[in-house]
């Protein structure tokens, strides 16, 4: 009997700070076992059980994209006990990681249609994973027209910057990147919040157009009435809840909305999902 | 079917017998109230019991399990690697469990048991044990297991069934783990008119039943509107989160998982848990999705009678044993609630003219 609890042994391969608060912090894990990574095959929305040994464990959205090989990457926020102990351990440092969990973006269903991606603060994590999944010269064909709206609060407060800058300079890409202030005279981009932003850019709805939403809780409550405005369908609307989690596998449950384990068979849901589940989130 | 007959003194020797091929568990009487505990050797399970305190669900799931222990000690070649301890696989008996603690095995089954994952703890110990149940000539009375799916002859979730006959025992056996423990324990002594008495005993006990819930209706309710339902308020009023109704029930099985340190050695481990504490949905954040008293005790209730209805359509998450009805501190009481929501019809849409 295979046991879901059991973390596979990893190595933390690099550690960046990413944020100017240095409250992000940007790990690569690798495989004590490289068998253990054919094992752990995921796709772009799933998470997975980062196991510190002796502390416990957090889940966290997977950053690296399935088309990247030989890492798994997390950026996570200093938060509390796990978080911290996280942000305290060094490259070369042992611990483990139990995953892939939860169910991905739906992207069988994202075939052949465009995809507007609309990030706030450090909820960008499955989204850079959904990007360069869909950019990746295997799948960009995939796909219809691709908008990303990313906010932060400041420059510096923004996730991957350096692929921020690739992707703004590619044209089967369109980026609205947004701060909600820039001190720095040479910012290029968009001041203003993301919902504003997304209804300055998002495309207009269509039955082949499908948004995914990350964010804190009060970016998603002012962005879903810009997105019904613009006529997206809550069918058309895709979110990834967090809630509290433990076993990550649908069996402690704590992390339910409803009968619905966010763990199991979310953490992706549409909006029209989530209006018929208790809002418990 | 088979059945037998065996003396109550057949049965101390079995027992006893049994002892060296199971461990085996069995009611016995600590202070004031009965508990399912291992029975040493020479120690026979008290029968004089109706139920006991805490449900035997401890017999398979302990209340503290190690699920790894590791060392962070880094001139060891695996530290900080995470290692299954040793699994204690040695075949169970469960001797007297009433029938509808066993039923609740089956219910707390589909949890630990999934097509996606199994949890071997869980799962590898409740393989290994053999239920046998006592039937209930006299249910307490806040016992409602016959209108809860199961009942006091109730056979669901049994390997062997007794029918205590005074001087001796008629014992139904019921599966092919049941029929081993019996040629363990070296019963035998054929039983072959016994069926009828089981089949009577099953009518008189269900008779005696006087209490019940109707759930019929649970399915068919909008989970939101029962959710938004304004009788929340007053069920959850006098609760006072306590924790009683869930570390006692034989279904609720959320848990906690845990590492300790002592030194360089560690371990991870499970505990159960309980959806009426605060801590149990309160994120890094400080948010906490169930974080009113009135949000905790309906998620209790909406997990037994609703959601659980919904997600297996196995009925619902309760055996109706009766021990959080007997022993919740300010008399909240699941049968009532259960009534409340199985009647329960949303409030007419006002029109907003
Ligand atoms: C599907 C999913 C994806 C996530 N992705 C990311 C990510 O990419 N980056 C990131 O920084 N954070 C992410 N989070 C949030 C992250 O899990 C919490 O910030 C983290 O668990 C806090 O743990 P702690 O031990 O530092 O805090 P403590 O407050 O000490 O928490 C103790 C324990 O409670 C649980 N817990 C507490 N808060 C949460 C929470 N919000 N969600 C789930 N479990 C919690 C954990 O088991 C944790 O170990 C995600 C959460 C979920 C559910
Ligand atoms: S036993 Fe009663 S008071 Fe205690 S948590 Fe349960 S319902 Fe509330
Ligand atoms: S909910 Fe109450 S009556 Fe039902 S099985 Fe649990 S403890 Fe027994
Ligand atoms: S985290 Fe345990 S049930 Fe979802």
């Amino acid at each position: 009997m295979e046991n879901p609890y059991y973390p596979y042994p990893v190595r933390i391969a690099s550690t960046v700070i990413e944020t100017e608060d240095r409250n992000l912090k940007t790990f690569k894990f690798e495989f004590l076992d490289p068998a253990d990574e054919e094992k752990f095959s995921y796709m772009p929305g799933q998470f997975a059980e980062l196991s510190v040994t002796g502390k416990g464990e957090i889940p966290i959205g997977i950053a690296s994209s399935p088309t990247e090989k030989g890492f798994l990457m997390f950026t996570v926020n200093k938060v509390g006990v796990v978080s911290s102990a996280l942000h305290n351990m060094v490259e070369g440092d042992i611990m483990g990681v139990r995953g892939p969990m939860g169910n991905w973006y739906p992207w069988e269903k994202l075939q052949g249609k465009n995809v507007v991606i609309i990030g706030g603060g450090f909820a960008f994590t499955t989204l850079r994973s959904s990007i360069v999944y869909m950019l990746h010269p295997d799948n960009r064909k995939k796909f219809g027209d691709i908008h990303v709206v990313y906010g932060a609060r400041s420059p510096g407060m923004l996730l991957y910057r350096d692929e921020l800058a690739e992707w703004e300079r590619r044209d089967d890409i369109n980026m609205h990147i947004t701060v909600d202030r820039a001190d720095d005279p040479d910012w290029k981009y968009n001041v203003g919040f993301v919902p504003s932003i997304t209804e300055k850019n998002a495309p207009k709805a269509d039955n082949d157009t499908y948004a995914i939403v990350c964010g804190p809780p009060i970016m998603i409550k002012f962005t879903q009435p810009v997105l019904e405005k613009l006529g997206y369908a809550h069918d058309h609307i895709i979110m990834s809840l967090e809630n509290r989690m433990k076993c990550g596998i649908g069996m402690c449950g704590r992390c339910n909305i409803g009968m619905e384990f966010v763990c199991k068979d979310g953490p992706v849901f549409t909006l029209e999902e989530l209006n018929r589940t208790p809002r418990e989130y | 079917m088979r059945f037998l007959k065996i003396t109550k003194n057949d049965w101390a020797r079995g027992v006893e017998g049994l002892k060296d091929s199971f461990r085996v568990f069995g009611p016995v009487l600590e202070r004031s109230h009965f508990n399912f505990r291992p029975l040493e050797k020479g120690q026979e399970p008290d029968f004089s019991f109706r139920n006991t305190r805490l449900s035997p669900k401890s017999t398979v799931y302990p209340q503290s399990e190690i699920l790894f222990t590791y060392t962070l000690d880094k001139s060891r070649p695996d530290h900080h690697v995470h290692k299954e301890p040793p699994r204690d696989e040695t075949p169970r008996a469960i001797l007297g469990i009433r029938p509808c603690d066993a039923k609740a095995f089956g219910l707390v089954k589909l949890n630990f048991d999934t097509p996606e994952y199994k949890d071997p703890y869980w799962l590898s110990a409740y393989e290994a044990t053999t239920l046998v149940g006592l039937a209930c000539d006299e249910p307490c009375s806040a016992c409602f297991c016959t209108s809860a799916g199961s009942g006091p002859f109730d056979e669901a979730g049994l390997d062997v069934l007794l029918k205590d006959e005074g001087d001796h025992y008629l014992v139904k056996v019921l599966t092919e783990k049941g029929g081993k423990l019996v040629s363990a324990a070296g019963w035998a002594g054929e039983a072959s008119g016994a069926e009828k008495a089981f089949v009577d005993g099953a009518a008189v006990a269900a008779e005696k039943i006087t209490s019940f819930v109707s759930a019929d209706k649970l399915a068919g309710k909008v989970t939101n509107q029962l959710h938004n339902a304004k009788f929340w308020d007053d069920v959850a009023f006098s609760c006072i989160n306590c924790g009683t109704c869930t570390f006692l029930c034989p279904t609720c099985w959320c848990f906690d998982i845990q590492d300790e340190v002592a030194g360089t050695d560690g371990v991870r481990m499970k505990n159960w848990d309980s959806c009426m504490f605060p801590l149990f949905t309160l994120h890094g954040t400080g948010h906490n999705p169930r974080g009113q008293k009135t949000d905790r005790v309906r998620q209790r209730f909406m997990h037994k009678l609703k959601y659980f209805v919904d997600r297996y359509d196995k009925g619902i998450m309760c055996v109706g044993c009766g021990r959080c009805v007997q022993h919740c501190p300010v008399n909240i009481d699941i049968r009532r609630v259960c009534e409340i929501m199985n009647e329960y019809e949303p409030e007419p849409e006002t029109c907003p003219a």
